[in-house]
Order: structure tokens, then sequence, then C-alpha cells
């Protein structure tokens, strides 16, 4: 068994990070800090998660939020996806398994990632309403975000969803606020076979290893962490029984990264767009400088005067 | 070949000679048209770079400059329809607007005298007119694809991300051309009070659009 985060003292204290401590702040520039902390990661062993729910009640406990009763479609999921409200969602799948004939019940916890490099964050075009932490935990600050739905546009994972109350973008926020005073994450808290444990990055990689070997000696060849390179790594990370098919389960994507498109947007585009502006402004005024104005001559108007004379 | 006349223009001999050009209603549907063109230009490059993200001061901060822009936009595209309705005709493309395009060199020295006979729009004049046109269909409906407020359930996201790199690219196309347009009305002189009062100077006629001046001295006396 994993050594949980234990309850750390309710003596207040002050926060372990804070705006000293981000590496990135969407739409501006921040100086990092001269030393990056201790890289967290929540890690969700599929293999041992049992479906139950309860980290999805305790999410929407925790951050106080309510989802609207919805309605039976014949399938586990519900919702039936992420929400404003909804930041972690089980997804379940039914996967037969053509090798072994076996049905395998594959349920998924769907939610941030928090990707090394957040396709959200760059995309997002107001100052500092998408930070990065240096321990890797990817937040929305609400009283600075706008509501464009860029970040949705950014996430190769699809998560962002923008609420139709207050038009501003939610997502699973690590439990930054109980990770700043020392606590897990309230999913992990809540899991009752540790299917989501949380720690040190690295402590989550050498757990997972542990994780695979035992997965592997029971038949599962291709189990794996997926960590994705594509988004150099994210802080959320699964151990799969079949790492080399993420796609079956409920659609993971197989090496996401940011699209191609979003980074020509925010990328070429952005420069080449304000250069080209700059230079036709400038190129009206050196134009003007070296021609100077076009102006009627008295001779033109004698002209017009002479065409219109008797004709009135 | 059809003139070069419309309705609302008219010549009054004098000392000069004015001339209308633009009747009251299509110089209200410019300066609509003109208005929101400025107004989503400025929202949209606040939304477009964090550099100028300060430009959403002017429309009461970040999240009302989100919503309103998509709003300005239908303003600008109806106004536009009004403009193409009225203007499309006289901006049809014809053999000597060939000839003024391959003497780019004499339009830009002035050198009026040197080229053919200019109707009521020269072939700068059409290629803004026909660009506008272009630019703001593909504007509105990729702007339609992004406006999540109220369309956000009928694109998947990668339409929306095409969606959005199409519509800051056709932006800034079209900042480009608005550049060209308020540049040539300025270094010509006497063509801002054609969009003002309405009216210009026979002479301002007869330098840039003498085939326009004659037409309109045999039709309309």
């Amino acid at each position: 068994m994993f050594t949980p985060v234990p309850n750390p003292t309710t003596n207040p204290g002050p926060a372990k990070f804070g705006e000293q401590d981000l590496i990135r702040r969407s739409a501006s520039t921040v100086t990092p800090p001269a030393k990056r902390q201790t890289e967290v990661a929540k890690l969700i062993d599929v293999s041992k998660c049992i479906g139950c729910k309860a980290c999805q009640v305790a999410c929407l406990e925790w951050n106080n939020l309510t989802e609207e009763v919805g309605i039976n479609v014949g399938v586990y999921d519900n919702p039936h996806d992420l929400t404003p409200n909804t930041w972690t969602l089980m997804r379940y799948t039914e996967y037969e398994n053509a090798e072994t004939g076996n049905l395998e019940w594959l349920i998924r916890k769907d939610g941030c990632m928090h990707c090394e490099d957040p396709g959200c964050l760059k995309a997002c075009p107001a100052p500092g309403a998408i930070v990065q932490y240096s321990n890797g935990i990817v937040d929305f600050v609400h009283d600075k975000c706008i509501g464009c739905g860029y970040c949705v546009k950014g996430c190769p994972f699809n998560i962002p969803r923008i609420s139709k109350v207050d038009a501003k973008a939610y997502k699973c926020t690590l439990c930054v606020d109980r990770v700043a005073v020392g606590q897990g994450p309230a999913c992990q808290k809540a899991c009752p076979t540790q299917a989501i444990v949380f720690g040190t990055k690295d402590e989550m990689k050498q757990w997972a290893d542990h994780r695979i070997k035992d997965l592997k000696s029971r038949g599962f060849k291709n189990a794996g962490l997926y960590d994705p390179p594509g988004v150099k790594g994210t802080h959320v990370m699964y151990v799969l029984q079949h790492n080399d098919k993420p796609q079956i389960y409920a659609g993971l994507p197989n090496n996401p990264s940011i699209s191609p498109v979003v980074e020509l947007w925010k990328g070429a585009t952005k420069y080449a767009g304000l250069t080209a502006i700059g230079a036709f402004a400038a190129i009206g005024f050196l134009h003007h400088l070296l021609t100077g104005a076009n102006r009627v001559s008295a001779e033109d108007e004698k002209n017009a005067e002479r065409l219109t004379e008797g004709r009135s | 070949m059809s003139t070069e006349v419309e309705s609302g223009d008219g010549v009054h001999p004098g000392k000069p000679v004015i001339v209308d050009r633009y009747t009251v209603a299509a110089r209200i549907n410019h300066w609509i048209t003109a208005v929101s063109l400025v107004l989503l230009a400025l929202s949209g490059l606040a939304l477009f770079t964090p550099a100028l993200y300060f430009l959403t001061g002017l429309f009461g901060g970040g999240p009302t400059t989100r919503m309103i822009h998509p709003w300005i936009g239908v303003v600008l595209f109806l106004s536009f329809m009004g403009l193409f309705i009225r203007f499309f005709r006289l901006n049809l493309w014809e053999r000597t607007d060939n000839v003024w395009m391959s003497r780019l060199r004499d339009v830009l020295a002035g050198d009026e005298e040197k080229l053919p006979e200019v109707g009521k729009y020269n072939a700068g004049q059409k290629m803004v007119f026909w660009s506008m046109s272009l630019l703001i269909l593909v504007l509105i409906t990729s702007g339609v694809v992004i406006w999540d407020q109220y369309f956000s359930n009928y694109f998947t996201i990668e339409q929306k991300r095409i969606a959005v790199l199409v519509h800051s690219i056709t932006a800034i196309v079209a900042i480009c051309v608005w550049i060209v347009h308020v540049y040539a009305a300025i270094w010509v002189r006497g063509t801002i009070s054609a969009m003002t009062r309405g009216r210009v100077t026979g002479g301002w006629a007869w330098r840039h659009h003498r085939k326009w001046l004659r037409d309109l001295v045999t039709t309309k006396h």
C-alpha cells in the first residue's frame, strides 16, 4: 500500500506556494522563481478503480458544486460529460479483449491532466487568467477569466467547460487550495481502493513502476504509465492495463500535443499579423512623405467648368 | 455599356463646379460600417495579442469586450450588405481596370493623365470593395463558429480551432485593406468631403473620375 498524504495539522500556517511560485501566466510574462518546487502529481491507477464515484462526490463537495439531476440513458457515466460543475468524471468502457476473450470494464477518471506544457494557458488572451505553479499545478483564476473559450480550443484533452451562468471557464484545480496547505486532493482522499494516489511526481512514477510490474505479472503485457511526452508530461498520470491503446479508455488521446493550428494562431500569425499592419501603415506614411499630397489643380477645376459650361 | 452614373449623383455648374457623389443614406450607411469596423478592429486586436489587451478597457473590460465584439460584427455585416447592394454595380470589373492596375507606378506617382479615364470607381477602389466583401463574408462565417455564447454546441473543437485561425488572419488582411482605403482617402485631397458632405468639386471629379463626370454631364442635363 502507498502511504497516503497524512492529515496535516489544523494550526493555520502560510501557504506552501503562491504568486511567487508561478512559472507561467497567461498572456503575460513572469520572472520564474529561482528554485522550482518539487513537482507534484496525481496517479490514477485504472486497474484498481471500482467505479464507485466517491472521487466525483468528493470533488463536488470540496469545491461546493452542485450538478443538475440528469437523465439515465442506460450507461453508468453520470453526468454524460464534464460540465462547469463536474470537474472530474468516471468514464466507463466495456472492452472486449480479443486476445484473452475477456470482457474488461475500463473505468477512467477523466479531468484536467495539468500538462507541463498547457495548451489552455498558451491560448488564453486574458493576462493572469490561467497560471501554472512551479509544482506543476495549472489553475484558472476566475476573476481574470473573460469567458472567450480559447482555453477549450487550446486543450488537447477537451477538459475546460464554460459556465452558462457566469460565462467563466472551469476545470479541476488539482485541489490547489488543499495542496497549498499540505493536504492531498479531495478525490484522492475519498478513493477507497487507492486507485488515486498523490505525492511528488517522482514518487508517483516509482509507485506506477511497482503497479506496472504487478500488472505485467498478471498478464497485462502492455501495462504502462500514461505521462504523454507531447505535452512534456502531465501532473495527472494514469496507470493503464493497455498503455499501447490509450484511446480504448473512452477516447484518451494517443500521444496528445497542442494542436498545430493553435500553435500557428498563437505563434507566427500573431507576429506576422502585427508586422503586416505596421508595414502597411509605414508604407502609407513613407509614400505621403515622398510623393506629397495628390491635389486637385486650378487647371482641373477650369476643365470641369469648361465641360459643364452652357449645360445648366 | 451602362452609364457610370447613379441616381443620387448630380452636377451643379459654377465656380467651382460641385458634384454630388453620395446620398445622405449612403453616407450614413458608410459611417455605421466605418464605426463598427474600427470598434471591431480595436476589440479584436485586444483579444488577438496580449500586447493590446489593454484596449479591452475601451469596452468596459475583458468580459464585455468578449460579449460585445460579435454583436458589433453582426452590425457590420448587415451594414456592409447595405453598402454592397448600393455600390456593387459600379464596382464590377472592366477591361480598363486591368490597364489601371498594370500602371500602378503612375497611380502611386499621381500621374493620372497617363491612365485611362476612370468611372465612378477606379480599379483600386474596386479592389478594396471586393476584398472587403469577401473578407467580411469569411469573418462573419468564422466568427459564428467561435461565438461560443450561442453556437458552442454546433461545432467541434477542431472546427473552432481552424475558425479562430482563419478569423485572425482574415481580420489582419481586412485591417490592412482598411489602411489602404483610409490612406487613399487622405492622400487624394478633396476625397473625404464625398463621405462627409456628399459632394466633391468638379476639378476633383475631372482629375480622378473623368469618365464619371462626362457621363454625369451628358445624362443629367
